[in-house]
């Protein structure tokens, strides 16, 4: 690890004045800083600041940036009103990352891609900029099949970012010059030539908050998460949908799927397909379909395509009540 | 030949003494000495003092310590290096086996991928401080009955972990033990005892 200057504090102008780097729980910072790929000179604790609180405000839920995984996952509010987002979390990680890691902090992780986590790799345009991409021609089983380009197909790893882009969730930003909210699905940023911009986050801004719209949709919202493994392990694919239904017919549908793209994968297509129609096997396939329109195979991860859209006919279907 | 029956923790249990990293310092500077000319050995390890060094405290099993650190000591390396507590185990290092894992306000985390800096003025508890006048926590003890280990690497953060799992109560079935235990890896695969332990522990403890 590089040598850094450390400072804590309680005041979130003083850490916007900083001018350091921020950590909550380091669950990924400190790590990737272990390995090199991460080497801030000067870091700021921003674990005094009073940003923990979930609560219900207009409209929707408040959730403080620093409040922990853990507690989002079982707070009462989250779960009643908004099951994907709950869900989503304890699918996420382990006990210990989920007690450590905060949710503005899990939006400010970074890829899993194992060219940008090592530096033996010389290629990695994210970690350096113009030195190329090791992963389009070569392993890239667990990258993005939407999304990428021919500088970058590293796989956003968030559960939750997918869920709460599902939710329209907006992030409220804390500047040097003030506040501005940024929409969940405008937050992260496709990787075009400049992979290593990943957020719409200006110099020393701190995310403070983020706000999910209550709905009917997000009250009959779900996660499946589909893995290597049983439990803590990254999504191979994964899809957080709801259904605001009116006995068999859709009023609205909100679809976002993780494991397949460079940012969480909103799939305004999908929801298109579904609203104002009946519920079904078949209409839920066309949705799938959609979403993955335009979807590409790099060599080792195609089998994504069919597997997403496998994972969100099936998260439909149970969210239905056994439909397909 | 008869074979010893299985460990059975009397009501007077006493946790061993902590000897192990003793004995393996011992042996190993008998072995050096074998090898080693004594004007080598003779040499005091050198105390450099660390110009990136900040004072950083540290509650740690109910005992306050005050250590000046490099900012890049993760509370593993705090309790390990500096404190010599070496219950909590560096296995992968990178947050992914949980050998590491400690309470923190009675919370369970992976002390390897924090930094000590940022616990001060929080409770940690290590698997040293779990036993209590002497007498093992029903964990520990069930562990031992149950064979919840082989080679005991992992074993620290099992049982720091299954003890915040039992806090949580999230032991309601050997499926949600398992799931709630995912993020503490044993390469022996004593999980079957480690279920086993955790199950009977939730009884000893309720």
């Amino acid at each position: 690890m590089q040598p850094f200057d450390f400072a804590r504090t309680s005041e979130a102008a003083e850490a916007i004045a900083s001018g350091g780097r921020y950590v909550a729980g380091g669950t990924n910072l400190i790590d990737l800083m272990k390995a090199d790929v991460e080497h801030p000179p000067r870091l700021i604790d921003i674990n005094g600041i009073a940003l923990t609180k979930v609560e219900p405000v207009a409209g929707g839920v408040r959730i403080g940036a620093l409040a922990r995984m853990s507690d989002v996952a079982e707070n009462a509010i989250i779960r009643e009103h908004f099951p994907v987002i709950a869900q989503a979390l304890l699918a996420s990680a382990s006990p210990q990352i989920r007690n450590a890691a905060s949710l503005g902090g899990n939006l400010m992780q970074r890829t899993r891609c194992p060219y940008f986590r090592e530096l033996t790799f010389a290629e990695c345009n994210k970690r350096n900029p113009g030195s190329g991409c090791a992963a389009v021609d070569s392993e890239n089983r667990s990258h993005a099949v939407a999304g990428g380009s021919s500088a970058c197909i590293a796989t956003h790893p968030s559960d939750f970012a997918v869920a709460f882009a599902a939710l329209d969730g907006v992030i409220t930003l804390r500047g040097p010059n003030g506040e501005r909210q940024v929409a969940a699905t405008d937050f992260h940023l496709l990787p075009g030539n400049t992979p290593h911009i990943e957020h719409d986050l200006k110099q020393g801004e701190l995310i403070t908050s983020l706000f999910i719209p209550d709905a009917p949709h997000a009250r009959r919202s779900a996660y499946l998460k589909i893995r290597d493994r049983a439990s803590y392990e990254f999504a191979v694919t994964s899809a957080a949908v709801g259904l605001d239904l009116n006995g068999g017919s859709i009023r609205s549908a909100r679809v976002a799927l993780g494991g397949i793209g460079t940012k969480p994968w909103r799939s305004r297509e999908a929801e298109g397909v579904l609203a104002g129609k009946n519920v079904s096997a078949a209409l839920f396939r066309e949705a799938a379909e959609a979403a993955l329109r335009g979807a590409k195979d790099y060599g080792q991860n195609g089998f994504k395509i069919e597997l997403a859209k496998r994972t969100l006919v099936r998260a439909l279907g149970d969210l239905a009540g056994g439909v397909a | 030949m008869t074979f010893p029956p299985c460990y059975e923790p009397a009501d007077d249990d006493e946790p061993p003494d902590p000897s192990r990293r003793t004995f393996m310092i011992g042996s190993a500077a008998a072995t050096a000495g074998l090898f080693v000319s004594p004007s080598l050995l003779a040499q005091e390890p050198q105390k450099i003092a660390d110009p990136h060094a900040i004072p950083i405290s540290l509650d740690v099993n109910g005992k306050v310590h005050t250590l000046k650190l490099d900012p890049r000591t993760t509370l593993l390396d705090a309790l390990r290096e500096h404190l010599d507590l070496t219950g909590a185990k560096k296995g992968c290092d990178q947050g992914a086996c949980g050998a590491c894992t400690v309470l923190v306000d009675g919370r369970r985390i992976n002390s390897c991928i924090t930094l000590a800096a940022m616990h001060q003025g929080q409770k940690i508890v290590t698997v040293e401080g779990l036993a209590v006048n002497g007498r093992l926590n029903p964990v520990q003890a069930a562990f031992i009955r149950n064979d919840g280990f082989q080679c005991g690497y992992c074993t620290s953060g099992q049982v720091c972990s299954a003890v915040a799992l039992l806090r949580e109560g999230h032991a309601g079935s050997d499926a949600e033990i398992r799931e709630w235990m995912s993020g503490n890896i044993c390469r022996c695969g004593c999980y079957v005892g480690i279920v086993a332990a955790i199950r009977e522990a939730k009884h000893a403890t309720v």
